[in-house]
């Protein structure tokens, strides 16, 4: 892992006064450590999409070993993509550069690149377009904005389609919606076809299709993991309880991320959904096939998307359960809500949803038939079926990060609010325009939370981390509540270097040290193990 | 999805729009110039023709602000004649009818200027029309 | 250099007619067959650019979500921000077609070193330049009727009062004219001055405001300054639109060169950015509503991929699920 320079040296590189050269000359891109993401190796392409004939190369090469033809695949794959996706060939099109976007991305914030300009970002392949695919550029070809397609533009497109967190922030602010996720997952796309891709996203990728998640977790081990939580549990409350494991015939199959069984402090929030469940009786199952909510082909293709996401809807059908419940994951309810239904459905042998609890039926859900865990808890709290003691989080000063995919690919904005409001006492929003709708990127996602990418991981939270620092600073916040394993892991990390002093929790893991289990002991700390409040002897 | 139906549904309404002028005008009669009723008796206007219908609403605004702010009243054209600045007077005398004069070209070309807010036209008058 | 460029093309655009209507005469080719065949190439361009984009498919449902989802009745739902009806996505798009709802949410972003401290304020300047010159365009364009109807409807006379009731000079000025120069000019300065804007402004994109600004400056010059003889224009326009084409003699240059200056627009206009005209109606991130969840979305080119089945992983796993106790199909 290479070292990020200190915040000093970071703040002091930033500048938002651009060049005053042509941003089509200003190439090739630099390729130093911190900025890049190491390339997947030829076995994983091989074996995943049956790639030929790739070789080993690295971003700091000259040559990267393109296909002989290479040029000819991407026009091929660009062709075929105009066909297939209208987004992609009206935002093509329709770009004014009015520069509304150019200061939304948060990796442009916090580098300063231009290239990091959403509206730039989308240029890079707007002006092989425009001399590839429309008249008005083959006759002007420069003048009308297009340049032709040359290994050099192949390694801009590396560097700044893989410094996109495809996090739509630009798209809100956007006059014509154009969405630079979009075009981001369509460049990875292209670049895919000529053996480009990244290690952290293929491992991931090629796990999840093989095991069931993303590390790679076998059932056995999987088993094991829960085990060790339900000890933990008793430990703290007293409780002994049995999580059910594919088991046929349960009404729910409950899917979670893997970052949520695999790494601290995603593990809380998982002890947190099975201590709920048990509270509440709950007629569920986990599963160690469809083992990982997260699914890391979004950032890879659309058709690895779907390949990954098919699992979830199988598991349900063999297990036969009426319907899904999906865990705290960002980039994982992209796709439910957006995607699933169309990709894999129509599940029609699952029931609408209905929570047995409350009878709360989610109409909202009626055809992809899966919930998400924050709708499913606040119908709880809201139908009075939960016993909360709020003050058991005191000692937590808390915030809360909307992710980006359920923010602006869902809406989901008010539900964990309630959750988080009704089992804790202490909650300050961070500054309006940096949630919500508006919320800023953790820096890390779309596959890019690996560790050699740590400098624009830094630069590119620094927007999010500055809007914690601010609550910090004013109201001693000390807990950032997120409803995503990709956060987990990555803010850490970010707080650590931005603003330390603040820990980083599921929504979850607040909700089940608030909950009072029947027949459980006093508590004496909390699920980390820290006292609880007045507890601190 | 392709939603054929709605983008044809939306060039037809796009398209309806951009024609306007095209089918407002099937069925009319075809456009002639305005026919103005010229004065039988005389042989010129103050200025050449030309340049009166180009201008002649920047000289009556001039006009109006010479008499009514600085007093004077006499007009000489290029020719060297000298007129009185007077719409009712001067203008008036030869081009007699408002509707048969001014407000051919004015209805045309969609003018609605604020002369007749304070003037009356001679002949409209005499006729019981105003 | 990019503008640099763009403004030598507008002023061979300007050029042109100077010649051939001016200096050449050829009025008909100037005041009949150009125009013709620029609305002829503006309507087949237009409607080739929309028929390609309707081509392309729809294949999924990804409309940005702005606003709080549907979920419970006690949770207040945002109907238009993140509409799940028809309704709500018909109110959206009213928005922002008529009113540029999301350029309305532009905040400028400023990185304070000290602390470091970065905050966000309201920047409404680029929404409200760019609603004033559409909104302007569209008067004017809609003031322009009276050239192409006889009798004009009363509806562009209105207008037409409406924009010059300040009643200032002779002939009225028309505040849009001075409002669409205004505008143009912010829009034009911004990407000089703004190094951002600068270094990602094409030359078509200055040549589209060069061009506009020619426009608007020749009609003004036409309307107050070298005057020319509407009447004799609305004989020519009108001959134009009731295909009796007549040139009227008294027709000067300068009309000519508006008159050039709107034809190379039109012809420009489908094959360039400004088909965000159209553009903005097939945005799948604003035309679509978020009910993903309640109706499917069908992929039309939805295929069968390579998938893991539980079967093959079961194979791959039995020993190890039995020995952990998990149950498994076969045994």
């Amino acid at each position: 892992m290479a070292n990020p320079p200190s915040t000093d040296t970071v703040v002091k590189s930033i500048d938002y006064t651009m060049p005053r050269t042509d941003w089509m000359e200003d190439i090739p891109p630099q390729f130093i450590p911190n900025n890049y993401s190491n390339p997947a190796k030829p076995d994983q392409l091989e074996y995943f999409f049956g790639y030929k004939g790739a070789k080993e190369w690295l971003p700091t090469h000259e040559d990267w070993q393109l296909p002989e033809n290479w040029q000819e695949i991407i026009y091929e794959g660009f062709r075929e993509r105009l066909e297939k996706y209208r987004s992609l060939k009206v935002f093509m099109d329709i770009c004014v550069r009015c520069g509304a976007c150019a200061d939304k991305c948060h990796y442009f914030i916090g580098s300063g690149d231009p290239k990091n300009m959403p509206v730039l970002r989308a240029e890079l392949l707007r002006s092989i377009y425009r001399k590839d695919f429309t008249t008005v550029g083959r006759i002007l070809g420069k003048l009308s904005g297009g340049r032709k397609l040359t290994k050099e533009v192949i390694k801009e497109w590396y560097m700044y389609f893989y410094q996109c967190t495809e996090c739509r922030r630009c798209s809100l602010f956007c006059p014509y919606g154009i969405d630079t996720a979009e075009i981001t997952m369509l460049a990875r796309e292209l670049l895919n076809l000529v053996g480009i891709q990244t290690d952290w996203i293929m491992a991931p990728v090629i796990n999840s299709f093989n095991v069931g998640n993303h590390i790679g977790i076998p059932p056995h081990t999987f088993k094991d993991i829960v085990d060790f939580m339900v000890d933990d549990i008793e430990e703290l409350t007293g409780k002994r309880i049995d999580p059910p494991i594919n088991k046929k015939g349960a009404e729910i199959l409950f899917i979670p991320p893997s970052g949520d069984y695999f790494a601290d402090p995603g593990t809380y929030t998982f002890m947190g959904y099975l201590m709920l469940f048990h509270e509440l009786g709950l007629d569920y199952t986990l599963s160690t096939y469809a083992a990982e909510g997260g699914n890391f082909g979004l950032f890879t293709s659309h058709e690895a998307m779907k390949r990954l996401n098919a699992k979830m809807y199988a598991e349900a059908q063999r297990l036969g359960v009426k319907w899904i419940l999906g865990g705290e994951c960002g980039h994982m309810w992209r796709v439910v809500n957006q995607y699933m239904d169309t990709l894999n459905g129509p599940a029609d042998f699952l029931e609408v949803p209905r929570s047995p609890i409350t009878g709360t039926v989610f109409q909202n859900a009626s055809s992809t038939k899966m919930v998400h865990i924050t709708e499913f808890t606040a119908d709880l709290i809201r139908n009075n079926v939960l016993n909360l003691d709020p003050s058991r989080n005191d000692n937590k000063r808390v915030t809360y990060h909307d992710s980006c995919n359920p923010a602006r690919a869902m809406g989901l904005f008010e539900e964990p609010r309630y959750v988080i409001n009704n089992v804790c006492n202490h909650f300050y929003e961070m500054p309006e325009q940096t949630i919500r709708e508006r919320t800023f990127c953790c820096g890390s996602g779309a596959g890019l939370n690996n560790d050699e990418f740590m400098e624009m991981r830094m630069r590119g939270g620094m927007p999010r981390a500055n809007a914690v620092k601010q609550v910090h600073d004013q109201y001693d916040v000390n807990m950032l509540a997120c409803i995503c394993a990709i956060d987990r892991v990555v803010f850490p990390p970010l707080m650590d270097y931005w603003v330390p002093g603040v820990d980083v929790t599921g929504v979850h893991e607040l909700v089940a040290n608030a909950l009072v289990m029947r027949g459980e002991k006093e508590r004496e700390t909390d699920l980390r193990g820290e006292p609880l409040p007045g507890k601190e002897g | 999805m392709y939603d054929a139906g709605k983008i044809l549904i939306g060039l037809v309404i796009f398209l309806l729009l951009l024609t306007f002028p095209f089918w407002f005008s099937l069925g009319q009669a075809s456009y002639e110039s305005p026919d103005l009723q010229l004065p039988e008796d005389k042989e010129e206007c103050i200025e050449d023709t030309e340049w009166m219908r180009k201008n002649h609403m920047q000289l009556l605004d001039d006009w109006r602000d010479t008499v009514v702010r600085e007093g004077k009243s006499i007009y000489i054209g290029k020719g060297g004649k000298k007129y009185d600045m007077s719409l009712q007077k001067t203008c008036m005398d030869c081009h007699t009818s408002k509707e048969e004069f001014c407000d051919k070209c004015h209805n045309t070309a969609s003018v609605d200027p604020y002369c007749w807010d304070c003037h009356v036209a001679p002949e409209e008058v005499a006729n019981g029309q105003q | 250099m990019n503008a640099l460029y763009a403004l030598i093309m507008v002023l061979a655009l300007v050029i042109i007619p100077l010649l051939g209507a001016g200096a050449a005469g050829w009025h008909v080719l100037f005041g009949v067959i150009v125009p013709y065949l620029a609305f002829i190439a503006f309507v087949l361009g237009f409607i080739y650019r929309v028929v390609l984009w309707g081509r392309s498919a729809v294949p999924f449902k990804i409309p940005t979500t702005a606003g709080q989802q549907q979920s419970f009745p006690w949770i207040r739902r945002s109907r238009i921000d993140n509409p799940s009806t028809r309704a709500g996505v018909v109110v959206r798009m009213i928005l922002e077609v008529l009113l540029f709802r999301s350029l309305f949410r532009n905040a400028r972003v400023r990185l304070f070193r000290e602390g470091p401290q970065l905050s966000y304020g309201s920047s409404k300047f680029l929404w409200l330049g760019a609603l004033a010159f559409h909104v302007s365009f569209f008067v004017i364009l809609a003031r322009h009727m009276r050239f192409f109807t006889e009798p004009v409807p009363v509806l562009f006379n209105w207008m037409e009062t409406l924009d010059g009731i300040m009643q200032v000079g002779v002939p009225t000025l028309f505040a849009t004219e001075i409002v669409i120069l205004l505008a143009l000019a912010y829009l034009l300065l911004r990407r000089l001055i703004d190094s951002k804007l600068r270094y990602i402004s094409l030359p078509t994109d200055y040549f589209a405001l060069f061009l506009l600004f020619a426009i608007v400056i020749s009609g003004v010059l036409m309307r107050y300054f070298l005057r020319v003889d509407i009447v004799d224009i609305k004989t020519l326009s009108m001959g134009l639109i009731q295909l009796q084409p007549e040139v009227p003699d008294s027709v000067g240059v300068m009309f000519y060169t508006h008159l050039f200056l709107v034809c190379s627009l039109l012809v420009y206009f489908p094959w360039s950015k400004l088909m965000h005209l159209a553009g903005v109606f097939f945005s799948p991130t604003r035309n679509l509503p978020n009910d993903n969840r309640m109706r499917r979305h069908v992929n039309p080119w939805n295929y069968p991929v390579k998938v893991h089945t539980y079967e093959e992983w079961e194979n791959e796993y039995r020993d190890k699920l039995k020995e952990a106790g998990i149950p498994v199909e076969k045994e």
